[in-house]
């Protein structure tokens, strides 16, 4: 079996010849569905449950703290412990909820998110589907997830719930079209909306480089408003924890809750890795133009290095924002997108067209 | 004009406030140097509790096994729960006058709230806070304690009027609550 650590594309080909050489086809294609689905999933909690753990190593940096540190060598197996906790508590029902949705909403907020890490692309030739409409698909997806904390909300039967969840829904409703006209700028640029397509362009260059400064203020904008859109602090008026107890899972307990907040930290992965891959250039390695020593070095690192390296960049600059921003009123939330956010980004929409029409960026 | 002036500067200004703040956690973040936390048992030999904290209450000995307490009670007045017990003894002095000694400063720390009003209110400023915290024991009895040591005794003051107190120093520094 080919194993080529720059490109995965032979070996996923290899894989799937295998399988439909040893089986017929409709089980062939079922057992790469499981495969795919059981990677994905151990992906998903591994990735959950250190982002956790990350979160708080850094928030307490900030803070002049040490963080966890009991738990195993630094702390590592803190968030572990932190699980295992959640799964043996008790699950509270509540009386005069609605149990079907009540029960459904952590699931619909999971599958949302689980839907989107399908669409990106980890490296050359490993991801799970490559649409023609990836950018496309990523929005749709993971905008499903405000109808879980909706859900939620109102299924509780608890005025906290419904209030953050009504934030929640006015809040990603509103954010939404901030991040779609950000990365509709890169789809400009690219010509594309497929992922694999997008970073392919970014062979000579990331787009936050070669699109000038229209580009760095799409990629501010799409900052701000995928902050906003996973509902993380600044912006967390949905769980708000010094108004609403918590928000939309109030009413949570054990392993339901877990789930909102093991679904809260992939959509700030998925978000992160959706900026690198749009605007930083994914797995692609940094290459400068035609300097072809330096490009044959940044190409000894494997793309699922970079990959993950822009990431957790992209990451640690979401977690800066929380533990550095004072938080927002729901009214200024409101006004900062719909009176600065998206008429600059309208403005700066039609100045990328623009630059795209005279080819005035870097090619 | 103005109003788009306004716009304009608003962004600038948010912009330039919030990398102020970034600019601060992110000092923090790459200076970890500057983490304030005390890593309790591991750094327990090196622990070093500040002036101002408040153990638990002492009465002041040096090293000749003198105090400064005269037993009159005072302490045990203004305390609000009633931790400390007075209970004196009543010796002749050298003129053959009977005279107030101290006999047992019980001092029940189980109940104490470490408000301090004892160690403000001394007139002969005997007692003081030690800077102990480990306190946990597995019988409570042994949280009532006796402060003067066995065998002390008062240290008489020269008869001058107005003289300043001797300062006796079993306590490292001084606390500032006196």
């Amino acid at each position: 079996m080919p194993f080529n650590i720059y490109d995965f594309s032979g070996t996923t080909k290899a894989i799937d010849q295998f399988l439909y050489a040893k089986m017929a086809p409709t089980w062939a294609f079922i057992t790469e569905l499981a495969i795919v689905g059981i990677i994905i999933l151990l992906f998903y909690a591994v990735i959950g449950l250190y982002l956790v753990y990350l979160e708080r190593k850094v928030c307490a940096f900030m803070q002049n703290r040490v963080g966890p540190n009991r738990v195993g060598k630094w702390g590592l197996f803190q968030t572990i412990a932190d699980l295992i906790k959640l799964l043996m508590k008790e699950l509270i029902t509540i009386r005069k909820a609605d149990k079907l949705l009540f029960n459904v909403a952590p699931f619909i907020v999971i599958i949302a998110s689980f839907m989107a890490i399908a669409a990106i692309p980890f490296a050359k030739g490993l991801h799970a589907v490559d649409f023609n409409i990836g950018v496309f698909y990523m929005m749709a997806v993971s905008s499903i997830g405000v109808i879980g904390i909706l859900l939620a909300g109102w299924s509780s039967n608890s005025k906290y719930s419904l209030i953050g969840a009504m934030r929640s829904g006015a809040q990603v409703v509103s954010y939404e079209l901030s991040v779609g006209l950000a990365l509709l700028s890169v789809v400009i640029f690219s010509g594309s909306m497929q992922l694999s397509t997008i970073v392919e362009s970014q062979a000579n260059g990331w787009w936050i480089f070669k699109g000038h400064i229209p580009a760095i203020i799409s990629f501010i904008i799409f900052l701000i408003a995928s902050t906003a859109e996973i509902n993380r602090g600044p912006f967390d008026l949905a769980e708000a924890e010094s108004e609403l107890t918590a928000g939309f899972h109030t009413e949570y307990s054990g392993i339901r809750f877990a789930f909102f907040f093991l679904g809260e930290y992939m959509n700030m992965f998925i978000v992160a890795s959706l900026a690198a891959t749009v605007f930083l250039g994914g797995w692609m390695p940094l290459h400068i133009g035609n300097l072809q020593g330096f490009n044959h070095v940044m190409d000894f690192i494997p793309p699922i290095f970079w990959y993950f390296g822009k990431t957790i960049f992209i990451m640690y600059l979401i977690m800066w924002f929380k533990w550095t921003f004072p938080r927002l009123r729901i009214d200024q939330l409101l006004t900062l997108e719909w009176k600065y956010l998206l008429p600059i980004n309208l403005v700066n929409i039609l100045i990328i067209s623009f630059i795209v029409l005279m080819g005035w960026y870097i090619k | 004009m103005n109003s788009v002036g306004k716009y304009f500067s608003d962004i600038f200004y948010g912009l330039k406030s919030l990398w102020k703040g970034l600019m601060v956690t992110g000092y923090y973040f790459v200076h970890p140097k500057q983490i304030v936390t005390q890593q309790y048992p591991e750094n327990r030999k090196e622990l070093k509790m500040f002036d101002r904290f408040k153990g638990e209450v002492i009465l002041k000995h040096d090293e000749n096994n003198f105090h400064h307490c005269n037993g009159c009670g005072i302490c045990q007045l203004n305390c609000p729960n009633g931790s400390i017990e007075i209970i004196t003894d009543s010796v002749p002095n050298e003129d053959g006058k009977a005279e107030r000694i101290i006999d047992k400063h019980i001092y029940h720390l189980s109940m104490c709230t470490f408000c301090g009003l004892c160690v403000k209110s001394c007139p002969s400023n005997a007692l003081a806070f030690s800077q102990e915290f480990e306190h946990a024991v597995f019988d409570r009895n042994k949280l009532t304690k006796v402060l003067n040591q066995p065998g002390s005794r008062i240290k008489k003051e020269p008869k001058e009027p107005n003289a300043p107190k001797p300062a006796i120093d079993t306590v490292p520094k001084s606390n500032p609550a006196n």
